[in-house]
């Protein structure tokens, strides 16, 4: 429904700007689904968005606001980066290996945010937001000229390429669809299961829903939140391993991770905080910058539309309340459904 | 009796479902100006829709609604306040951390506040007066610049009043609000109803005590199951005809229990002192010994000390000083998961606080002691099955009104979601049962149900500890009974030779005695 107003919202913007909407959405579908390599972008591009979007996910379920994804998402890639380009192990135990690092650097990091929060009170918005400055700042040195990580004589601020033997496997050789997408719908999975059938997925979920309770029924609840926010920036890291280890040229250059973590916040909004619709959300949001050049180029619509139609997305999936009585759409009522502004009240 | 006017207000054919449950059905039900008519109905027999519905939070499928003879739509609760009617809720709707004036001015068009939302200094100086003065018209005494979370909960009820009377209310929907109120704050609260109805304004009252039904009511009416069954007045009628009239067979009012067979000394409590947050000691020296198949029952009026002292017993609060020792262990500093795992089941005082996740499925709240455990989990990973069948299970045995197992438990009626938690807390293997108010906003059928299960739990020798502001549950549960007084075990007493005279001298202070120390050597 969201998704359907924001089209309509967005296709008056198009109109204004003087192109055909209709004209503009078709070639938005064509650029993100038409062809083969158009639908294998947009699964390359939802890839990281899947699971950090589930990192996102999973500490929304326990009641926190991990705003430093795009952080994690850093660290995640350069620690991978440092691994990658020191290691030369076999394949079959370099890549595990890579991929444990960048996880465990965006868990680390997270961690120390969870830990900020409950020993300390400290909000978790406001540390993880500082610890993304710090992260970008760290990345820009290591990278920056003369930095430990620069590709030697390279004149843009990048590093060394992983090595081969660090690389994700292609799933279909001489495209750029590698490996990462089964790893991420493997992982949505593993968080549905761990979120809704097990010990710490009902203790997350308790303690984000009713701190009382979650007190009242003995659950430790520091270590809780330590806990999911390490399990959340665990993915994130991953995300950002996965991207360096599976996008040529294999390299960690600025720019190039930009927005997935603020992206991943908006995708899993949209997915209602469930690995399913997280999956979904992600793959809508990777098609729509998959196709957002062919639309540029076919109907001369200026390429931010791409980011209002995201924004419009987001405003009205979050502005739930507006959409229901817009449609006259009864309230959720089952408990795997979400409701935002509680989950961002804490409580 | 004013029938020779016209009803203020008229429901007509009212119809309302969820889903499968149809919680009001076909619903006639008149209001006449300056009356107090309560509603009396079963848990769940749809008392609260109703009001919503009427308060504009649903909307009715089928009926309309009159209000002085003039049909009228009401999408929408502003759309009953500007109609005159207003609710205070079953659950408390304020801002805990706003004061009373703040509160008050929320959501209120006469001061909007500037382009910004800021409110001036003049609005907030404004409505003070107004409070000011509502409160001395109705006898509704508040301090406007008190801060709501430090309210009673009494205080905080008359806020919520006010609230209702500064939006320009006429008729005042009144949900359970004695449920959570001391016998005083009660009387108080009938004094204020009294001086609204002769000011003019008209009252419905919800409540399941039968007691201040006769006390306040013009004209009763009686709903079950979504249904009108009967109207009568309290001239009329008795406490056991309303019973009747209610759940629709006999309810015995006073539980039965056989001799009580004390054994092992379960709870051992030896000096015990709490302060509170605020640093106040607010349980002085208390010992207590409950033994093996014995109900204690603690009588006081609220806010004495319980409420810490249950919580300390939990684990929810460390003590001072002193011991707590469950079953010759040393608990005095031990989580709350400890203490139920050496066998302790805890009926919190409030439930949607403590005792309930709310964005829960009815079926995960029944497990929430449990989900850890066998047969409902191997320690990590949780079988869905299980937890469904114990959800079917205990759906059952305890009657819990739900429209299924999934059903959010925020969904289900104020009575219900207590009986969830009795269900939870009373069907695994327990040495202790702590039950703060156990049967508050409960029907007295389900009053009926709930005092058998714990004379059960102590016939099978479960030492139970009970703290209820209801003198009469004290009564007829407890083999033996405490008073406390501002922190202070001040009497203690067997049930026996107890009567509610000589309890209520203790419980206001005015008479102490010095402990009996029976049996100290265990
Ligand atoms: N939002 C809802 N969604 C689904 N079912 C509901 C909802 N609200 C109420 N019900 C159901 O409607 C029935 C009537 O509930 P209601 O809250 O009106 O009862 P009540 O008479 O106020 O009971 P109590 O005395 O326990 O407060 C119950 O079976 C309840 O489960
Ligand atoms: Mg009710």
């Amino acid at each position: 429904m969201a998704i359907f107003t924001a089209l309509l919202v967005s296709s008056i913007a198009i109109l204004l700007s003087g192109a055909s909407p209709i004209k503009a959405f078709s070639a938005l579908a064509v650029g993100a689904f038409g062809t083969r390599d158009n639908l294998i972008e947009t699964v390359v591009k939802a890839t990281p968005l899947i699971i950090a979007g589930l990192g996102v996910a999973l500490a929304f379920r326990g009641g926190l606001f991990n705003i430093g994804v795009e952080g994690q998402l850093f660290i995640g890639s350069i620690v991978a980066v440092l691994v990658g380009t020191n290691f030369d192990l076999p394949k079959i135990i370099n890549v595990p290996l890579v991929m444990l690092a960048g996880a465990l650097a965006g868990a680390l990091l997270a961690a120390f945010s969870g830990y900020l929060k409950a020993w300390h009170g400290a909000h978790e918005v406001i540390t993880t937001i500082m610890m993304n400055y710090i992260v970008l700042r760290i990345i820009t040195w290591a990278i920056g000229a003369n930095g430990p990580l620069r590709k030697p004589l390279s004149i843009v601020p990048e590093t060394r390429s992983l090595f081969e033997s660090a690389r994700l496997p292609l799933l279909i050789s001489d495209t750029r669809l590698h490996m990462g997408i089964v790893i991420a719908l493997a992982l949505a999975a593993g968080v549905y299961f761990l979120l809704f059938r097990t010990v710490l997925g009902v203790e997350i979920r308790i303690v984000g829903k009713n701190l009382h309770a979650a007190k009242y029924v003995g659950i430790n609840v520091k270590r809780n939140i330590v806990l999911t926010m390490a399990l959340s920036g665990g993915l994130a890291g991953l995300a950002g391993a996965i991207q360096v280890m599976g996008i040529p040229p294999y390299n960690f250059t600025t720019g190039f991770n930009v927005g997935y973590g603020f992206d991943s916040l908006a995708v899993a909004v949209l997915g209602s905080i469930h690995p399913v619709g997280v999956v979904f959300s992600a793959l809508l949001f990777g098609a729509m910058d998959a196709g957002a050049r062919l639309m540029q180029l076919r109907a001369k619509v200026p390429i931010d539309i791409i980011t209002l139609l995201q924004g419009l997305i987001l405003m009205f999936v979050a502005a739930n309340q507006i959409i229901r009585s817009l449609y006259h759409l009864p309230a959720p009522s089952k408990e795997d459904s979400v409701n935002l502004t509680q989950s961002w009240g804490g409580e | 009796m004013k029938n020779n006017k016209d009803p203020i207000l008229s429901l007509h054919n009212i119809t309302k479902s969820f889903g499968s449950v149809v919680a009001n059905d076909s619903i006639y039900f008149d209001l006449y100006p300056q009356e107090i008519q309560v509603l009396l109905g079963e848990n769940g027999a749809g008392k609260s829709t109703l009001m919503k519905i009427l308060y504009g939070m649903y909307q009715a499928d089928q009926g309309e609604i009159l209000i002085n003879q003039q049909k009228v739509v009401i999408q929408d609760p502003n759309d009953a306040l500007r109609l005159g009617i207003g609710m205070v809720h079953q659950h408390f709707m304020l801002v805990p951390v706003m004061t009373v004036t703040e509160n008050l001015m929320l959501g209120d068009e006469k001061t909007k506040g500037n382009a910004f939302g800021k409110l001036s200094k003049l609005d907030r100086e404004t409505v003070r007066q107004e409070i000011i003065a509502l409160g001395n018209k109705y006898g509704l005494q508040v301090n406007p610049d008190a801060v709501v979370e430090d309210l009673s909960v009494g205080e905080a009820q008359r806020v919520e009043i006010l609230k209702v009377l500064y939006k320009g209310a006429d008729i005042l929907i009144l949900d359970e609000p004695t449920a959570v109120l001391t016998p005083q704050e009660t009387s108080e609260l009938f004094e204020i109803m009294r001086s609204l109805i002769k000011q003019g304004k008209s009252i419905i009252f919800i409540t399941h005590k039968l007691k201040e039904v006769l006390a306040v009511a013009d004209r009763i009416a009686v709903l079950r199951n979504g249904k009108v069954v009967g109207h009568t007045t309290p001239a009329e009628s008795s406490i056991e005809e309303l019973a009747l009239l209610m759940v629709g067979r006999e309810v015995l009012l006073t539980a039965t229990k056989g001799q009580s067979h004390p054994g092992k000394v379960v709870l051992n409590i030896k000096d015990l002192s709490i302060k509170s947050k605020s640093e106040v000691m607010v349980v002085k020296n208390f010992s207590l010994q409950l033994r093996a198949g014995e109900i204690y029952g603690i009588a006081g009026v609220q806010g004495n000390g319980q409420s810490e002292l249950i919580e300390a017993i939990t684990g929810l609060m460390q003590p001072h000083s002193g011991h707590i020792i469950i079953l010759n262990k040393d608990v005095t500093h031990s989580s709350p998961r400890q203490i139920t795992l050496v066998g302790t089941a805890h009926v919190p005082e409030d439930r949607q606080k403590h005792g309930l996740v709310l964005g829960f499925s009815v079926a995960t709240n029944l497990v929430l002691q449990t989900y850890y455990l066998p047969p409902f989990s191997n320690g990590w990973v949780i079988y869905p099955e299980k937890v469904e069948e114990n959800a079917d299970e205990k759906i059952d045995e305890f009657d819990i009104r739900t429209p299924s197992r999934d059903a959010l438990v925020s969904n289900l009626s104020g009575g219900n979601q207590q009986k969830v938690i009795i269900a939870r807390e009373l069907s695994r293997p327990i040495n202790l049962l702590i039950i703060n108010q156990p049967t508050r906003g409960l029907d007295v059928g389900s009053i009926e149900y709930i005092h058998k299960r714990i004379i059960e739990a102590r016939d099978k020798g479960v030492a139970v500890l009970l703290v209820s502001a209801e003198l009469d549950e004290i009564l007829s549960l407890s083999d033996r009974i405490g008073v406390m007084y501002a922190g202070e075990l001040v009497a203690e007493m067997d049930a026996k030779g107890a009567n509610r005279e000589q309890l209520g001298l203790y419980m206001t202070g005015s008479k102490k005695e010095k402990m009996l120390k029976e049996n100290i050597n265990q």
